[in-house]
């Protein structure tokens, strides 16, 4: 019976998988029949590229600060909205419109907001005063990428939300009753009651969002392709433009295949530390 | 002030505050989307005058009759039932896939189940450059580039993997006793599976359709590379041409994106319970 899902697993994705490791030991152009061995050469070479250096950095980047950030709003979101209030069910409802909106609209939707001549952000910035005049967003290297991830952080802190609101659901009130009764105030009942409740929670989305980060590919398409001046180019992007723009497919799996060890990196990471804590249940 | 008084006044402020957030929380939520709606209502010469008028005095559903029905909206409207039928089809492939193997998973103790789990989730998180290219090279070889199957399949490629991993949640909560009644009875593994186990796990079959028409119709990388014409491009893709295409009018763009929105939004505002029971299925299992 698990027949059918194993014949998914090994071949839509298992034997792709070798093929790509594969094929990143020739100089394979997309268009044309001859291949050349080059061993190791496209996986050596990587490294010495500054594009790919400069790919591996805007990834780093873009994972750090969105995942920062969701982590900590969403966090914040999740706590408030344990609390008894009239309306709570509603905005937890709206965490769903984020969430569920699909990556391209979400983008496509963000790019329009931050339009230099026409962008509802420069508007609402140089009404209220805050700005003196309308600028380019994405157009700036400095700070495109920041606002990609604000962007980014938009959606899915929603997700980190959700699932922390659903632990801390599940965090008996009794225990923050009793803590209360023995003189705990309210930060010695989150250190020791609340952030212990929600840390497999908290992992999991972390996971979660690390391997969604690091693969970042279709916000950076909608919005900015990979510029200005490549200063948004991540790893996925580079594997795609090496391919379909450049038309060389070894040196563009041999970038995939280094792309799939840095998700690995960070994956043995959070296993190590969810071992070690203890949380696996 | 009297003693009484004081905690009192410290109850109202921090109910204040709590309105004061959660009001500031639902603007935040609710802003860009509203403005993406009222971007798709508004004629073209209200969205790019300075300075920008929120509410435009005249508004149309104009955009959205030029999509369902006008010569502009032709390849959006390809799109749209390209999206359904790869959502549909790669959903239906997966949800049969994914029962049965999630079946199996949480039935037959086996040594490797729980390799064979952690091999699901590894698959599952697969980035789609990792396979991206030898994919290509084996679709266009047999024929299936630019096809609503050859995308389907495709998806089946992390539709699969995920699909058995929540339903093995659901099965796991179904003891094993109600199913040897029937299995007396002289009914297979199948037999008891389709007859006693997926009627009670209703919920999980739900849940698991849900997620995987979401994440289908969300896809965009595969679809980019995959496709070449309105024969199997997909929503994500016609609207990140739109842009390129009608780069005037940024309310018709506005206007597609708020339809290739609605599908999934309806879904998981429908379905919110479910929504949830998939995104905790994972956590709590650790």
């Amino acid at each position: 019976m698990l027949l059918p899902a194993l014949t998914v697993v090994a071949g839509v994705v298992g034997y792709p998988f070798l093929r790509t490791l594969y094929l990143g030991f020739f100089k394979a152009p997309l268009l044309g029949k001859t291949r050349t061995f080059v061993g190791l050469g496209n996986y050596l070479q990587a490294f010495e590229r500054p594009e790919f250096r400069a790919a591996v950095g805007h990834t780093l980047a873009f994972t750090v600060g969105s995942i920062g950030l969701e982590l900590i709003l969403g966090v914040a979101v999740a706590l408030f909205l344990d609390r008894a209030f009239v309306g709570r069910r509603i905005l937890r409802a709206l965490l769903i419109l984020p969430l569920a909106l699909p990556t391209v609209v979400n983008a496509v939707m963000w790019r329009w907001i931050y339009n230099p001549e026409y962008g509802a952000l420069n508007a609402l910035l140089t009404q209220t005063h805050l700005l003196p005049d309308y600028r380019s967003w994405l157009g700036a290297p400095g700070i495109a990428m920041a606002m990609i991830v604000v962007a980014d952080v938009w959606k899915n802190f929603t997700l980190v939300a959700l699932l922390v609101l659903a632990a801390l659901q599940t965090i008996p009130v009794e225990l923050h009753d009793a803590a209360r009764v023995d003189g705990a105030g309210g930060v010695q009942r989150l250190r020791y009651i609340t952030l212990p409740g929600i840390r497999p929670a908290l992992l999991v989305a972390l996971v979660l969002r690390t391997v969604e980060a690091l693969k970042v590919f279709d916000i950076i398409y909608v919005m900015t392709r990979g510029g200005p001046a490549s200063s948004t180019k991540t790893l996925s992007f580079l594997v795609y433009e090496e391919a379909f723009s450049f038309l060389q497919l070894g040196s563009a799996a041999a970038y995939a295949f280094l792309t799939v060890a840095l998700i690995l990196v960070f994956v043995a990471v959070y296993i190590r530390l969810l071992q070690s804590r203890g949380v696996a249940g | 002030m009297t003693r009484a008084a004081a905690p009192r006044r410290r109850r109202l402020l921090a109910a204040v505050l709590t309105y004061v957030g959660a009001v500031l929380l639902a603007a935040f939520l609710l802003a860009p989307f509203v403005w993406l709606f009222i971007s798709s209502l508004a004629p073209l010469a209200d969205l790019i005058q300075r300075p920008l008028q929120w509410i435009p005095p005249h508004a149309s559903f104009d955009r959205y009759r030029t999509i369902f029905f006008g010569a502009d909206g032709r390849d959006f409207r390809f799109a749209l039932r390209n999206s359904a039928e790869v959502a549909g089809l790669a959903t239906s492939i997966s949800l049969v896939a994914g029962m049965l193997g999630a079946y199996a998973l949480s039935r037959f103790p086996s040594r490797g189940r729980s390799g064979l789990l952690y091999l699901m989730l590894a698959t599952y998180m697969t980035p789609p450059v990792a396979i991206l290219l030898p994919l290509y090279l084996i679709l266009s070889r047999v024929g299936l580039l630019n096809s609503v199957l050859g995308l389907a399949l495709v998806y089946t490629s992390f539709l699969t993997p995920f699909l058995t991993w929540i339903l093995k949640g659901f099965f796991d909560a179904i003891p094993e006793e109600l199913e040897e009644a029937a299995r007396i009875d002289g009914a297979s593994r199948v037999g008891s599976l389709v007859r006693v186990v997926l009627p009670l796990s209703l919920p999980g079959v739900i849940t698991a359709v849900l997620f995987g028409v979401i994440l289908a119709w969300d896809e965009f990388l595969y679809a980019l590379i995959f496709t070449s014409s309105t024969a199997a491009k997909t929503l994500p893709v016609a609207i990140s041409e739109f842009t390129s295409r009608f780069a005037v009018d940024y309310g018709l763009m506005a206007a597609g994106g708020i339809v290739a929105a609605l599908p999934p939004l309806i879904l998981a505002f429908a379905l919110q319970r479910y929504l949830i029971a998939g995104l905790t299925a994972g956590s709590v299992k650790g």
